[in-house]
C-alpha cells in the first residue's frame, strides 16, 4: 500500500521540522518527506490542506477493561476509540481481570487487539502478583511475553521492603518502572482533593502529602536501586518541585501527568457531579498551573490520558460510592489544543508531549514522522469544531465531564503501520 | 463558583426542595422561621393538627439509624396530616445489592410526594432529588459530613426565640467540625442570617481542610474562643474517633474541650447553651451544664418539630399552590 499526504502542515517534534509539504507511505514506512520518489504512484491520496500531520499519539495508561470489565467497555471499542482520536499506540496498566500477571494474559490481550487491528498495544506487566505487594512477578517471562514495562496500577505496595526488592529486580531486567504515587493510608479512603471543595462538600479529603510522602520514598529508593521510574499521573505542585530535584540529581526518573489535570480544578467540580470523581483528585488552581509549568519548562516530559471508561452504573450514586475516572481518550487532543490557544504551550510541545516524549519514555521506535520510521500518523484539523454527544463519541464510556460540551480540533485520519486505521 | 441553588429552588424561587443551606439567601431562611414560628404558636394553643398535606405520602428514607431525627419528622408530618412511612434502610436493601437509584425508583412507583433522607454519604440527598421524579421533593435529614439544614434551622429559630435577632451575635461552635454534618449547615445559616462572628473551636484533628474559606475564625484552646460568646453550640462527639487517632481519650478531650461551669463563665453572662443531641455527658458536656440555666437543649428539641412543619409546607406549596 502506497499512501501520499498532500499539502498538510508536518510537525515532527524530534526532527525539529514544521513545514508545509507531502509525507509518503510505502508498507509499512515512510519513505520520503517533501518530493515524491521517483517513480512512486500512490494507491491512496490524503488531502491534507489546511490540516496538521504529526506523529500518531502514543498513550502511557489506557484501560481498556477488557479482560474482566467488558460490561463497562471491550479491546474493540477503545481501540477503535483510540484509533479516532489520533492514538496508534497504547500503554495498558496491569489492572486487568485477571491481573497481566502471567503470559497468557498478555497473550490473550495482544491477540484479542492484533484482530481488532487499531492502535498497538503494549501492556505494562503486574509488579507484584495479583497486583498484590506482596510478590514479586515473573518479570522476565512478562517481558519475554512482550511486556514493555512494570506497575502496580493504582493498587498500593504497603511494603516498602517489598518496593525496594521489586524495583531491584525490575533494574535487573532493565524493565521501566511506571509508579502511580498514593500512600494508602494517608489517602484514607478519600474521594477529592483535601481543601476547601472538600470541606464544603463534606468529601473525605485527600492529602497531597498522600501523593508527596510516596513519591519521595520511592525517589530515596531510586538511588537505592538504580530502578529506571516512570512517575504518573502527577497532581500537585509540591511533586513537579520533588521530580524536579531528582532529575538535578540525574536520577533516571521521568513523569506525566492526566491531560485533565491540566484543565480542571476542584473549583470546577459541579456540586457532587460524579464525571468530576478521579484519582488522584482534582486539585487548586495553584497545582494546576504548576503542572502546566512543568510541562512547558520538561519537568514533566509527557501528557497521557488516564483513559477510563466506565458503564453508567459506575457513576451513578452518592459521590463517594461512584467509581473514579473520566473516559478521556477523544478529548486529549482538543485539550492539547486548548492550552495552545492559551498560549500555555508551543503546538509542537504539545504534540511532543504526546508522541516522541513518551516514545522516548517507554523506549521504542515510534513517535517520528521522518524518513524511514514506521508509519505511525495522526492528521487533523486544528480548526475544525464539533460537540461531543452520542454520535460523535466512540468510547463505551460516556464518563467525561466535557459531555455535551464543544471541542475545537478533530482528527482526520490515523494511520498505523502504514495502514489507514480512521479516517472521517 | 457553582452552587446548588438551582435544584432547591424552583423557576420562581420557591424551595422545592430542601438540600443545604448554602445556596439559600436570608429572606428565604427568615420565611422558614417565621413559618415554623407561627407553627408553634399555634401549636402551644393545643391545637396540633393542620390540614396542610391532607392526601399527600411522606416516606422517611433512613438509610443510616437517627430515632429523634426520624421521629421529629414523623410528628411533624403527622401534625400536617400527611400520611407517613418511615423505611429503615441501614440494615436491608442498600447494603447488599440494591443501588439507591433502585431504591428511589421502587418507591416513587408507589406515588409518594416527598422524601426525606438520612445516609451516611455527603450528597445523597443532592443525588436522590436529582433522580427523582419532577414531582417528588427531597428533604435532606442529614447527608455524610455535608449538611443538616434542618437541624441548623432549628437551631437558628432556638437562637431567635432566645437572642431575638442574629446581628451583633457572637456563635461559637465546639467540637468535631470535621465530621459534622450540622456544624456546616450552622455555619452556612449564621453568616446568611448575619451573625457579627462565628468561631469554631476543635484539636486540629477535627477541623476540615481550609476551614476558614466557610467564614468561620478557628480557635484551639476553648477558654480564648469563649470570650464574648453569645451562642455556645456543642458537637456531640462519637465514640470512634477514639480509635482512629483523631482523639487519646473522651477524659482529655473534655479537659481540652468539654463545656464546664468554669468554662462556660467565660462566655458573656446571658450566654445559652445548645447541643444537637444526643449528649455524651461528661465526654463534651458536663451534666450540669447539659441541665443548667443556660442550656435550652430541650427547646431544640421541641422547636424541631415546628421548623420541619414549616420545610415540609413550604416545599409542598409550590404545588398545592395553596399560599
Amino acid at each position: 500500500m502506497r499512501i501520499e499526504i498532500l499539502g498538510g502542515r508536518i510537525i515532527d517534534p524530534l526532527t525539529a521540522l514544521d513545514k508545509q509539504t507531502g509525507l509518503y507511505i510505502h508498507n509499512r514506512k515512510i519513505v520520503a518527506v517533501g518530493t515524491a520518489p521517483d517513480g512512486f504512484i500512490a494507491d491512496k491520496r490524503i488531502d491534507a490542506q489546511g490540516q496538521i500531520v504529526c506523529p500518531g499519539f502514543i498513550d502511557l495508561s489506557t484501560r481498556l477493561r477488557e479482560p474482566g470489565q467488558t460490561h463497562k467497555a471491550n479491546i474493540q471499542s477503545e481501540t477503535r476509540a483510540a484509533a479516532s482520536a489520533g492514538f496508534t499506540s497504547l500503554s495498558i496498566p496491569p489492572d486487568t481481570n485477571p491481573v497481566i500477571d502471567t503470559p497468557a494474559v498478555v497473550e490473550l490481550i495482544k491477540d484479542k487487539a492484533e484482530q481488532c487491528a487499531y492502535a498497538h498495544i503494549y501492556p505494562v506487566a503486574a509488579l507484584t502478583q495479583k497486583l498484590a505487594g506482596k510478590e514479586l512477578s515473573a518479570m522476565y517471562a512478562l517481558k519475554q511475553a512482550g511486556c514493555i514495562a512494570v506497575s502496580n496500577g493504582q493498587a498500593a505496595i504497603e511494603n516498602l521492603l517489598v518496593l525496594r526488592r521489586a524495583m531491584e529486580y525490575a533494574a535487573t531486567h532493565d524493565l521501566l518502572f511506571i509508579y502511580s504515587p498514593q500512600e494508602q493510608a494517608l489517602s484514607n479512603q478519600g474521594c477529592a482533593h483535601e481543601g476547601e471543595m472538600a470541606s464544603r462538600y463534606g468529601l473525605p479529603g485527600i492529602p497531597v502529602a498522600a501523593e508527596t510522602i510516596a513519591l519521595m520514598q520511592c525517589i530515596e529508593l531510586i538511588e537505592q536501586t538504580g530502578c529506571r521510574v516512570h512517575f504518573q499521573g502527577l497532581s500537585s505542585a509540591r511533586s513537579v518541585d520533588l521530580i524536579a530535584k531528582a532529575k538535578q540529581l540525574e536520577l533516571p526518573v521521568s513523569a506525566d501527568v492526566a491531560m485533565h489535570q491540566l484543565h480542571l480544578t476542584e473549583q470546577d467540580m459541579l456540586p457532587y457531579d460524579s464525571h468530576y470523581h478521579v484519582l488522584p483528585p482534582l486539585r487548586s488552581e495553584q497545582d494546576k498551573n504548576a503542572l502546566i509549568a512543568a510541562v512547558r519548562n520538561n519537568t514533566i516530559n509527557s501528557i497521557c490520558s488516564d483513559h477510563q471508561p466506565h458503564d453508567i452504573d459506575a457513576k451513578l450514586g452518592a459521590f463517594p460510592e461512584t467509581e473514579p475516572g473520566i473516559s478521556s481518550l477523544e478529548t486529549v487532543l482538543p485539550l492539547m489544543l486548548h492550552l495552545v490557544k492559551q498560549g500555555q504551550l508551543e503546538l509542537a510541545q504539545g504534540i511532543a508531549k504526546l508522541s516522541s516524549e513518551p516514545a522516548h519514555i517507554l523506549g521504542i521506535n515510534t513517535g517520528s514522522v521522518a524518513v524511514g520510521d514506521i508509519a505511525d500518523i495522526c492528521i487533523f484539523d486544528p480548526e475544525k469544531q464539533w460537540q461531543i454527544n452520542a454520535e460523535s463519541w466512540q468510547s463505551s464510556g460516556r464518563n467525561t465531564p466535557y459531555w455535551k460540551k464543544s471541542m475545537l480540533g478533530k482528527v482526520t485520519h490515523t494511520i498505523q503501520a502504514g495502514k489507514i486505521i480512521y479516517s472521517h | 463558583m457553582h452552587t446548588i441553588e438551582n435544584l432547591q429552588l424552583n423557576s420562581q424561587g420557591k424551595l422545592q426542595h430542601f438540600l443545604s443551606i448554602e445556596g439559600l439567601d436570608k429572606s428565604l431562611l427568615t420565611e422558614i422561621l417565621d413559618t415554623a414560628e407561627s407553627f408553634a404558636y399555634i401549636s402551644e394553643q393545643q391545637v396540633k393538627k393542620f390540614p396542610l398535606l391532607r392526601g399527600k405520602t411522606i416516606v422517611n428514607l433512613f438509610f443510616e439509624n437517627s430515632t429523634r431525627t426520624r421521629a421529629t419528622f414523623e410528628l411533624a408530618a403527622t401534625r400536617l396530616s400527611a400520611d407517613v412511612l418511615s423505611m429503615n434502610i441501614a440494615t436491608s436493601a442498600t447494603s447488599k445489592g440494591e443501588s439507591l437509584l433502585d431504591t428511589i425508583r421502587n418507591l416513587e412507583a408507589m406515588q409518594v410526594d416527598m422524601f426525606v433522607v438520612r445516609h451516611s454519604l455527603s450528597g445523597a440527598a443532592h443525588f436522590i432529588a436529582q433522580h427523582a421524579a419532577p414531582h417528588i421533593s427531597v428533604i435532606n435529614a442529614g447527608d455524610g459530613r455535608h449538611e443538616h439544614p434542618t437541624q441548623a434551622m432549628l437551631d437558628m429559630f432556638t437562637i431567635r426565640r432566645a437572642k431575638q435577632q442574629f446581628s451583633g451575635l457572637r456563635v461559637a461552635i465546639v467540637g468535631d467540625i470535621l465530621h459534622s454534618r450540622v456544624a456546616r449547615s450552622q455555619i452556612h445559616a449564621l453568616s446568611i442570617l448575619g451573625a457579627e462572628e462565628v468561631r469554631v473551636i476543635a484539636p486540629k484533628t477535627l477541623l476540615p481542610a481550609e476551614v476558614e474559606s466557610l467564614g468561620v475564625s478557628v480557635y484551639h484552646n476553648l477558654a480564648a474562643g469563649l470570650k464574648n460568646i453569645d451562642v455556645i453550640i456543642m458537637l456531640r462527639l462519637q465514640k470512634e474517633r477514639m480509635n482512629s487517632a483523631l482523639l487519646p481519650s473522651e477524659s482529655e478531650y473534655f479537659k481540652c474541650f468539654g463545656l464546664s461551669n468554669d468554662k462556660l463563665t467565660i462566655a458573656n453572662k446571658d450566654a445559652i447553651v445548645m447541643h444537637p443531641g444526643p449528649i455524651n455527658r461528661g465526654v463534651e458536656i458536663s451534666s450540669s451544664v447539659a441541665d443548667g440555666p443556660q442550656s435550652v437543649i430541650l427547646q431544640q428539641v421541641t422547636n424541631g418539630i415546628a421548623v420541619r412543619m414549616a420545610v415540609m409546607s413550604m416545599v409542598m406549596r409550590r404545588k398545592t399552590g395553596t399560599e
